[in-house]
């Protein structure tokens, strides 16, 4: 199995090398260069300035340096923030991202895994129709009217919740609860889905049949199979925490790597906007990774080849 | 309302362990109600071996999926099924997991995925024990490869921690009767057992239950679509057609003087080894009826060659022509 | 017996011929949410065109003297104004125009680049095939979000970058499910058929391949522009999508969501009619799929 995930490893290459491709050349052709919102300066400072971040190079050949220097770890200066490496920022603002994130993908597990257990059990009943129905609703609507409404009802009408800020613990509900619904949702229906096919199985109805009790015939028997799809979509479910964390640390002010990335995109900080489109692309990439080895894991049948 | 026809006398090996009266099993689908079993009796005893006869569709299962409790969502049983004078059909989960897998085991058709694909047949073995008998691990993995062993698989020690797909078709479907029978039941409810199976391989698992049976004097509930396989294991045979029992009896009369026209049939198409002369097969003609739209009178009337117009009108009942043999047919013959 | 549902034994059945198409519209027409899905949609896009005949104030117009104004009939601010005194109703109505608008452009530049790859590649075959699925392969990990905020720091916050931006991103799921149909009709007779005819392969991709892929992509289609719309918003509401005065759902929700203590109002509203098109979008695009898919439920 070790030399298949090296293997894949190496197959994943291509793609980093293309998102880290399309980004540098995106950002190069861009109009106006990065100097321009700054005072005016001479011409002649503004060439020793280019050449200094080697901006009067060749493209290719910036290409070549910049790659060399993103396996050194190095991804530039940031633009906007005179005193800070990319680098630094991104891991400055990456224990907050991945707190929030982690939370928010372990609750969408727990809860959906267990909201679409509890559906497929009592199909068609009205628990399975609440369920169903609320995972449509955190499926449709897109997290950042979520956030804003969930703010509203409980952080303003309510009063239960801290609107803003982030620190304590009564902060981190809502976010977590905003970035994580639309994967609870989807979990949930993917469960429920895969459950209800699984209890009609055969071997189910063997455990059954061997006069095991019904909480074992569904944990120990039923649950293996059922999640295995649950598994499989670790992957986008990943990439979905992701990509909702940019605007949930917007809205909710987190100083994460997201709102970084967002600030960076309308100041047009380069480095940074690369940086962290590159870090997350990679991030993405290993843990699609994790998910293909850790299925090997789940099922017994797959063989590595 | 049909009086219960007295069900044949229970063999002489011992007492009713199952009495199965005016069992009725009914579906219910978008298209209407479906009734999968019709008002069926029997009666099995201690070490006696009933050999469950007939076509896909005609009830044969979903008789012993609802004694097991094992129907459908949309399923509903009615009637008596009373095992050691407790009907199954009204006891709750909980007191039907004691039965299952217990006292009453069974072994379905298709081995390669009524095993969990997932789990080791290792846990899949030992669970039946510890849940049932309360033994510790250690204690029911020794009592697994016991019973691995007297299945006749090979190398159980080793085997044992491996996953259902890593054996053959026939071992698996030792392994599944091993699972039946860790818990010594009373009763083995051997669903199409060989259907799935190489031809070889059937001889070897009929064999193989015939000697458990002999060994621990199991009572065997075979179903099956091959009166083949019935002959060589059976002590009684129930033949099912469209829902109901048509006829029933001791087999070596039932195989040399069927008195229903389908056991006829069945008996006249099935190759014989015994046979000095070239007979033609003959296939019954016809399909199965639909068992949403039975027609009037009796429900084999359209593949009858005694069909007569009473038979069309009127549903013959089962009534008794011997001690111990059964039959529903107006034109049985003497 | 392992089913879950017994079924009856098969009956003789009556056939009369029906198309394919009648056959999708009113098994659609039976499902209830689909049709009021349809309806709502019609209403909102109805009301999105005649925008300006159906609000008594313009949308970009500031009243001063009605800042941040709860929502009140008399002075025909249906939806109340926002914090810098405008109309809401009005820019409700003018965002769903702008948000209806790209989500029907970007599909439709989704469609036609992932058709065209997809009916190529299915149809060619071969290593062509297999390089430019491999393509879409690659291209499918990457996150979307960020290379469309990539281009549009790169390019500018043009309403016409929106359009193919995100339809360019939008496309590898639709090319994939054409190459799909166009393999698999490749091999049916009727192709072989007109390729024996002499028909040339242009021919045959618009005759046969395209009628016979329509169904698939249809449904798609209504289940990409929900896709669409939703990216937009998103990078609208960063502030990155659609400029002053022109206003998109996500600017508008965006905008709620900063006086969301002052005018709640401004925020409830356009996430009511955001999330009313996407459901209703995702409704109609469930029901065509059961409608046009011959098993049943």
């Amino acid at each position: 199995m070790f030399q298949y995930a090296i293997r894949r490893l190496f197959g994943t290459l291509p793609t980093l090398l293309l998102i880290i491709a399309l980004a540098f050349f995106m950002m190069r052709l861009a109009p106006g260069g990065p100097f321009d919102k700054e005072r005016k300066v001479t011409a002649e400072v503004e060439a020793n300035l280019m050449a200094a971040y080697h901006l009067d190079e060749p493209l290719p050949m910036q290409f070549v340096r910049y790659l060399g220097n993103i396996l050194r770890g190095d991804f530039g200066p940031s633009f906007q923030y005179k005193d800070f490496t990319v680098t630094e920022l991104i891991w400055g603002g990456f224990p907050t991202s991945l707190k929030i994130g982690g939370m928010a993908i372990l609750l969408a597990a727990m809860i959906g895994l267990t909201l679409g257990t509890l559906a497929a059990l009592k199909q068609n009943s009205a628990i399975d129709y609440a369920v169903m129905a609320l995972a449509m609703t955190g499926i449709t609507i897109p997290n950042f009217v979520v956030a804003p409404v969930l703010t509203l009802v409980f952080g303003l009408w309510l009063s239960w919740l801290p609107v803003g800020g982030w620190g304590s613990w009564s902060q981190v509900i809502l976010p977590t609860v905003a970035l994580g619904l639309p994967q609870i949702a989807a979990i949930a229906r993917l469960t429920r889905g895969s459950m209800i096919e699984v209890l009609r199985s055969n071997y189910v109805r063997t455990a059954r049949a061997k006069g095991l009790p019904e909480h074992i015939a569904i944990t120990r028997h039923a649950m293996r199979a059922a999640m295995v799809p649950v598994v499989s979509y670790m992957g986008p479910a990943v990439a979905g925490i992701i990509t909702g964390s940019v605007i949930i640390e917007q809205i909710f002010s987190i100083p994460g790597i997201g709102r970084y990335f967002v600030q960076a995109a309308l100041n047009r900080d380069y480095t940074l906007v690369m940086g962290v489109t590159i870090f997350y692309g990679l991030l993405i990439i290993l843990f699609n990774l994790a998910v293909d080895l850790m299925y090997g894991l789940l099922d017994p049948r797959v063989r590595y080849d | 309302m049909p009086s219960t026809p007295r069900t044949a006398e229970t063999a002489a090996t011992g007492a009713a362990l199952l009495e199965v009266a005016g069992l009725d099993t009914v579906f219910a689908t978008p298209e209407g109600e479906v009734r999968a079993v019709n008002e069926v009796s029997f009666t099995v005893a201690e070490g006696e071996s009933l050999g469950v006869v007939g076509e896909s569709g005609s009830g044969k299962t979903q008789i012993f999926l609802s004694i097991m409790g094992l129907l459908a969502a949309n399923g509903r049983a009615s009637g008596a099924a009373r095992f050691r004078g407790r009907n199954m059909l009204e006891l709750d989960r909980a007191a039907l997991n004691q039965v299952r897998g217990n006292r009453m085991a069974m072994v379905f058709q298709d081995p390669m995925t009524s095993l969990n694909p997932y789990l080791t047949v290792r846990r899949q073995l030992t669970e039946v024990l510890v849940q049932h008998k309360g033994m510790s691990e250690g204690a029911a993995l020794a009592a697994a490869i016991a019973m691995l062993k007297q299945v006749q698989i090979p190398e159980a020690e080793r085997r044992i921690e491996m996953y259902p797909h890593e054996f053959s078709g026939g071992m698996r479907q030792r392994v599944m009767i091993a699972m039946a029978l860790l818990c010594q039941p009373e009763v083995l409810i051997a669903d199409e057992p060989t259907t799935a199976l190489d031809v070889t391989v059937q001889a070897q698992i009929l064999e193989l239950i015939g000697e458990l049976r002999r060994a621990s004097h199991t009572a065997i509930i075979l179903i099956t679509h091959d009166l083949g396989v019935v002959a060589g294991l059976c002590d009684r045979v129930m033949v099912m057609y469209a829902g109901r029992t048509v006829e029933e009896g001791p087999v070596r009369d039932i195989f040399y003087s069927p008195r229903h026209p389908y056991t006829a049939g069945l008996l006249h198409s099935l190759p014989r080894l015994d046979e000095t002369k070239a007979e033609r097969l003959v296939a019954i003609p016809g399909q199965p009826p639909n068992l949403q739209r039975l027609p009037q009178g009796c429900a084999f009337q359209d593949r009858c060659p005694r069909c007569q117009p009473l038979c069309r009108s009127e549903r013959p009942m089962l009534r008794q022509i011997e001690p111990g043999r059964t039959v529903a047919c107006h034109r049985a013959e003497s | 017996m392992t089913e879950a549902t017994m079924t009856s034994a098969a009956a003789p059945e009556e056939f009369v011929g029906r198309s394919l198409w009648a056959d999708a519209g009113r098994r659609l027409l039976r499902n209830r949410a689909a049709v009021a899905s349809i309806i709502l949609l019609s209403a909102i896009t109805l009301a999105a065109v005649l925008a300006p005949y159906l609000s008594p104030h313009p949308y970009d117009e500031v009243y001063w003297d009605f800042i941040a104004w709860p929502p009140d009939l008399e002075n025909g601010f249906y939806f109340g104004t926002d914090e810098n005194g405008r109309d809401l109703f009005a820019r409700t109505l003018y965002g769903a125009r702008v948000s209806l608008m790209v989500g029907l452009l970007a599909t439709l530049v989704s469609l036609v680049i992932g058709v065209l790859w997809g009916a190529s590649a299915g149809f060619i075959g071969g290593r062509v095939d297999a390089t430019m699925m491999r393509i879409v392969d690659i291209l499918y990990s990457l996150p979307f979000i960020f290379f469309v905020i990539l281009l549009t720091v790169v390019f500018g916050r043009h309403i016409v970058l929106m359009y193919v931006a995100i339809g360019a991103v939008s496309w590898l799921d639709m090319s994939r499910i054409v190459r799909g149909q166009a393999l698999s009709l490749k091999r049916k007779e009727f192709i072989e058929a007109a390729v024996a005819g002499g028909v040339g392969p242009f021919a045959i991709i618009r005759r046969h391949i395209i009628p016979n892929t329509l169904g698939p992509v249809v449904v798609y289609m209504t289940l990409t522009v929900p896709n669409v719309i939703l990216t937009e918003s998103f990078v609208s509401f960063l502030g990155m999508g659609v400029q002053e005065p022109d206003t998109s759902w996500g600017v508008l929700i965006s905008e709620g969501a900063r006086t969301m203590e002052t005018a709640w109002w401004a925020l409830v509203f356009p996430a009511i009619f955001l999330a009313l098109t996407l459901f209703c979008f995702n409704f109609i695009g469930d029901g065509l799929r059961d409608a046009l898919d011959p098993k049943d439920r």
